[in-house]
């Protein structure tokens, strides 16, 4: 779960480093993706893959526009003051948490997962689809990695980045800029989600868990440092893997926590993270 | 159905003003055809005016399935009740607050029955840790609290008086029951899974017991955390030298629980007994289940039909809304949490023989409904108890009946054993009746 887990991190800290929003919403933008992963999939009966891709593709889309419209209407009107986004984000989680139980209803409903196999070890057997996930995630982070260091938005955003005042000198629109981000890392949790969502079921409170790893995550990797990110999200997630298997998953959660303790004791900037000088 | 009402209507009347009554036997037969209850005159208000019943139900959080098919039974149950001439001649009034699957919310909900809606009982709650945080506030607001949760902890002496669970068999005799049959036919070597709170301890406590009086062993206990989403990790703690995989799990997850448990697994299995409750409400057809061919389900009512079904039964399935696959007549996917539900449908037909009985008129009553209740015994199968006969055990306030197990064979469910009510039988743990009312 490492892997998924990366990807709406991921999401989390580039809104973070960017815009200095910390986006408490940004679970419910997951379970979003994954409900409408649910009922992008059901529009197409007959054939579960084709109705998985289309969710791949349109879930994400949606997801991102509602985003857009967010930053548009609350983050923009607040000026992207850190402390008011943070009260507004919260708003914003119940908002989306509560119209999906309406709308949606209280129910857990699988998606079909587009292709079916398991992998046979010599002592237990394990889903095909996961591996997938995990390659399907690779590229995503490798696609957001190029975008963010190889092409001109990836540039307008670090600059943005690094200094809000001289980038908008430079005639940056720092607001759309910001309107992208915000869109792009709701994007990113949703493309987590829809690739989950086969594995675990579409349901109303799904985002809770994902959001406070991702904070995990974020923190002890440095927030806003992409590398950072992945490392911790690979790192944590595996140790929860490999913990939980071991010994119990509470001490796999009590080891985590106790990891970012120590992290903002020793390192508050993260393990990855810039020192600000 | 006006029959019954005439027929009932003047009984509860004696020692009271004759007139009244006579005006209030007309109201009821007026009730019995389903008029608006606010239509009736106030000089009638005393008799006709409907019995509230607080239903606390699970319509959120994680116990949010079960709610769903609680809400609906019940619903069907209040209006047989009604077109029947309601109770005493008066018509049910089915209140619903959702507690969220939270014993804090729970217990808020009990006093809001007691004091905002002035209901005359609550009932109708099953998680466990709901039951455990909201009995005590029933007990102290002295409002009868029936629930249909299967949980050990009424006839634990745990709770109160004025709980009390006459619906449904809890844990302790559910698996006293199993435990004999698991043991003779699937192997004694057990490995249980089961939801870290009260309702999977029970399971955890009762049937390692049982498996010891049967000469068998728990090898491994695994506790999952009823919230978990994600399972894979619990399994590779499953020991290898397990016969017997005992698994019980509640939640949104179930199903991701055990599609992980078959990609684990896959044709490599020990034995699998489950109880149906890591199914409820999940329609075995769904992919990823194949599995589960030839594994063994506890079920308290059978979701298929079978070929046998009594009229009883028949007749609770189209009164529900429910087919010969246990889900609903308007959606085949829909499945229901058939083997939880009718408890509703039971426990509301006991309260409605223990106010008759106690003539109940009003919350003054309250405790002779405890007492008519606790005097029931041998309940036998009938329209009203579909799952079969039932023994209720006043001192301990809880029933006792029959379970059944099932082989899963071709994506549906198989009868292979049905216990017999002794089969579940175990001492008193406690005598309520001796505590004040």
């Amino acid at each position: 779960m490492a892997a998924v887990l990366a990807l709406t991190a991921l999401g989390l800290s580039l809104v973070f480093g960017v815009m200095r929003v910390v986006n408490v919403a940004h679970g419910e933008f997951f379970m979003l993706g994954a409900v409408l992963a649910w009922w992008f999939a059901n529009l197409v009966v007959g054939n579960p893959a084709l109705g998985f891709l289309i969710a791949l593709v349109g879930s994400p889309l949606v997801v991102g526009a509602l985003a857009l419209v967010a930053d548009r209407l609350v983050l923009k009107r607040l000026d992207y003051n850190p402390e008011a986004t943070i009260v507004a984000t919260i708003g914003m989680l119940y908002i989306l948490q509560q119209l999906a139980l309406t709308f949606y209803g209280p129910d857990a409903r699988p998606v079909v997962a587009p292709i079916s196999f398991r992998v046979q070890f010599p002592w237990f057997g394990y889903s095909g689809y996961k591996l997938v996930v995990v390659a399907a995630s690779a590229i995503v982070l490798l696609g957001v990695w190029v975008l963010l260091a190889r092409t001109k938005i990836g540039l307008i955003m670090r600059a943005t980045q690094y200094d809000r005042e001289t980038a908008q000198a430079f005639g940056i629109r720092v607001d759309r800029v910001y309107a992208g981000v915000f869109a792009l890392g709701a994007m990113l949790a949703a493309v987590a989600a829809v690739l989950i969502v086969p594995i675990q079921q579409a349901y109303y409170l799904m985002g809770q868990d994902p959001l406070l790893l991702s904070f995990i995550v974020v923190i002890v990797g440095g927030l806003g440092s992409l590398r950072g990110t992945v490392v911790a999200a690979i790192f944590i997630g595996m140790s929860d893997g490999i913990i939980s298997v071991f010994f119990s998953p509470t001490l796999a959660k009590i080891l985590a926590t106790l990891l970012v303790a120590m992290v903002l004791v020793y390192r508050p900037q993260g393990l990855f993270g810039a020192r600000d000088t | 159905m006006d029959q019954k009402t005439r027929k009932t209507a003047p009984a509860k009347g004696v020692g009271r003003r004759k007139v009244i009554t006579g005006l209030a036997a007309v109201g009821g037969a007026a009730m019995g055809s389903r008029l608006l209850p606010g239509y009736v005159p106030y000089i009638q208000a005393q008799s006709s005016e409907p019995i509230k019943i607080g239903f606390q139900v699970h319509r959120t959080g994680i116990g949010a399935a079960y709610g769903n098919w609680y809400d609906r039974t019940t619903t069907a149950a209040a209006k047989v009740i009604n077109d029947a001439g309601g109770i005493n001649g008066r018509p049910l009034e089915i209140i619903t607050e959702d507690d969220g699957t939270d014993p804090k919310r729970g217990a808020e909900v009990v006093e809001k029955f007691a004091t905002l809606h002035k209901a005359d009982i609550v009932y109708g709650t099953l998680f466990s840790n709901v039951v455990i945080g909201s009995a005590p506030r029933a007990g102290e607001l002295k409002i009868p609290y029936f629930v249909v949760s299967e949980g050990h902890h009424v006839a634990s002496g745990g709770l109160n008086r004025y709980t009390l669970q006459p619906g449904i068999t809890d844990v302790k005799s559910q698996v006293a029951a199993m435990a004999p049959w698991v043991a003779a036919n699937l192997g004694k070597k057990v490995t249980m899974i089961f939801p870290d709170f009260a309702f999977g301890h029970d399971h955890r406590d009762f049937f390692t017991e049982a498996m010891a009086g049967q000469g068998g062993e728990v090898i491994e206990t695994i506790a999952v955390p009823p919230t978990e989403s994600a399972f894979f990790r619990y399994f590779p703690k499953i020991p290898r030298e397990t016969e017997v995989l005992y698994h019980v799990m509640v939640g949104p997850a179930v199903l991701t629980f055990v599609k992980e448990m078959g990609e684990f697994y896959g044709d490599t299995r020990p034995e699998i007994f489950g109880f149906i409750d890591s199914l409820e409400a999940v329609d075995l057809n769904s992919p990823g289940l194949e599995f589960l061919d030839g594994t063994y389900f506890w079920e308290g009512h059978r979701r298929y039909a079978g070929d046998n079904p009594t009229a009883f039964e028949l007749n609770y399935r189209e009164k529900v809304g429910v087919d010969m696959n246990g889900a609903s007549v308007d959606n085949a996917r829909d499945v229901a949490t058939y083997s939880h539900m009718f408890g509703c449908w039971e426990t509301l037909h006991i309260i409605k023989a223990g106010m008759e009985a106690a003539g109940y008129q009003g919350p003054a009553d309250r405790a002779k409904l405890i007492e008519a209740v606790e005097a029931m015994t041998d309940i036998p199968e009938s329209e009203a108890h579909p799952q079969g006969a039932k023994v209720f055990n006043g001192k301990t306030h809880q029933t006792f009946g029959h379970q059944n197990i099932t082989k899963v064979a071709n994506r549906r469910l198989d009868l292979v054993h049905r216990t017999s009510i002794e089969d579940g039988l175990y001492p008193d743990e406690v005598d309520y009746t001796t505590q004040p009312l």
